[in-house]
């Protein structure tokens, strides 16, 4: 069954508290490498059959409409299963 | 006049609101998430609460749920909607309303009396409220700062569709202060503070004249009914 892979970040110019929260945590325990960390999303959704042209159509319509809010979220990323980064296909919507 | 409250899996402030129906004169209507029916309400309140466990993004399963297809449909029509907090995440979620809510910038969960600056005293919910009058009334929220684009919000502040700002205290990072916005028409609100917690005497918040003696949210629900009326 293919997996394809879907990833949501929180638009880079908004605030992203749970990042923020994150990157104090591994400042106070040390890490003071880290100088920011972004949380996102990863969803992974299988499918039957083969992912063919009409599969990735629907399946970037439910990452842009479902999945994602274009409000506060970009879809950065659409992982078919052959390693298509679709960051230029998502940003067509 | 009758006012229905949509209960989804994970609300909390159902009974809430449904009583502040009650008090304000009108008769509350119990809904279901996963019916088609408006059973012939005037009028609808999304309640507060945690829709789906705020999976996915905060409101965003519940405005998929089935009775969202009649709520858009008579939300366009006219009819007045309020989104109470999770209620306001289902609007925003919905596109009834613009904008979105994310994760307060504090990173905390909040929970205080707040004063509101009502801006607009002219939508079907605030229409019994003075432009620039100051209320308080409950706020609680982990995701409750609002957020769009600058030109967004050029858009409604200079539609005058900003419904309340917060005063004194930025509570959640909403920008410009924004507590609840209204769409063009003035039929549907959403807020993230909670009017109906502020209803009856005694179960109120603070005010100066006595402890738990606010009722500035009563005037929410009695806006709607005076709307209602006055339209039939």
């Amino acid at each position: 069954m293919p997996t394809i892979v879907v990833d949501v970040m929180p638009k880079p110019e908004l605030l992203d508290p749970q990042g923020k929260a994150v990157a104090g945590a591994l400042n106070r325990t040390g890490h003071s490498l880290v100088t920011g960390v972004r949380q996102g999303k990863r969803f992974e959704i299988t499918v039957d059959g083969p992912v063919d042209e009409a599969v990735r159509a629907e399946i970037r319509t439910i990452a842009e409409e479902i999945l994602s809010n274009s409000v506060i979220e970009d879809v950065v990323a659409i992982d078919f299963g052959d390693a298509e980064l679709a960051a230029d296909e998502t940003t067509e919507a | 006049m009758r006012v229905g409250v949509i209960t989804f899996p994970g609300s909390l402030d159902d009974r809430d609101a449904q009583r502040a129906v009650r008090l304000a004169g009108a008769e509350p209507v119990a809904l279901w998430h996963g019916s088609h029916d408006l059973e012939g309400v005037d009028a609808l309140i999304l309640p507060g609460g945690f829709s789906y466990g705020d999976y996915l993004r905060c409101g965003a399963i519940a405005s998929l749920s089935p009775i969202m297809t009649e709520v858009v449909d008579a939300a366009n029509r006219g009819m007045p909607v309020l989104g109470i907090c999770n209620g306001f995440q289902m609007l925003a979620e919905a596109h009834l309303l613009e904008g979105g809510l994310i994760r307060n910038d504090h990173g905390s969960f909040i929970c205080r009396d707040q004063v509101l600056r009502v801006e607009n005293a002219s939508t079907d919910w605030t229409a019994e409220f003075e432009a620039g009058e100051q209320i308080t009334i409950p706020l609680k929220n982990g995701e409750g700062g609002f957020i769009a684009d600058d030109e967004t919000l050029d858009r409604l502040e200079g539609d005058g569709r900003v419904a309340f700002r917060y005063v004194d205290v930025n509570p959640n990072g909403s920008l410009r202060d924004i507590a609840g916005i209204t769409n063009a028409r003035g039929n549907v609100v959403g807020l993230m503070p909670h009017p109906e917690h502020a209803v009856e005497p005694g179960f109120g918040p603070d005010t100066a004249a006595a402890m738990r003696s606010g009722v500035d949210g009563l005037r929410f629900f009695t806006s709607v009914i005076q709307r209602t009326l006055a339209a039939a």
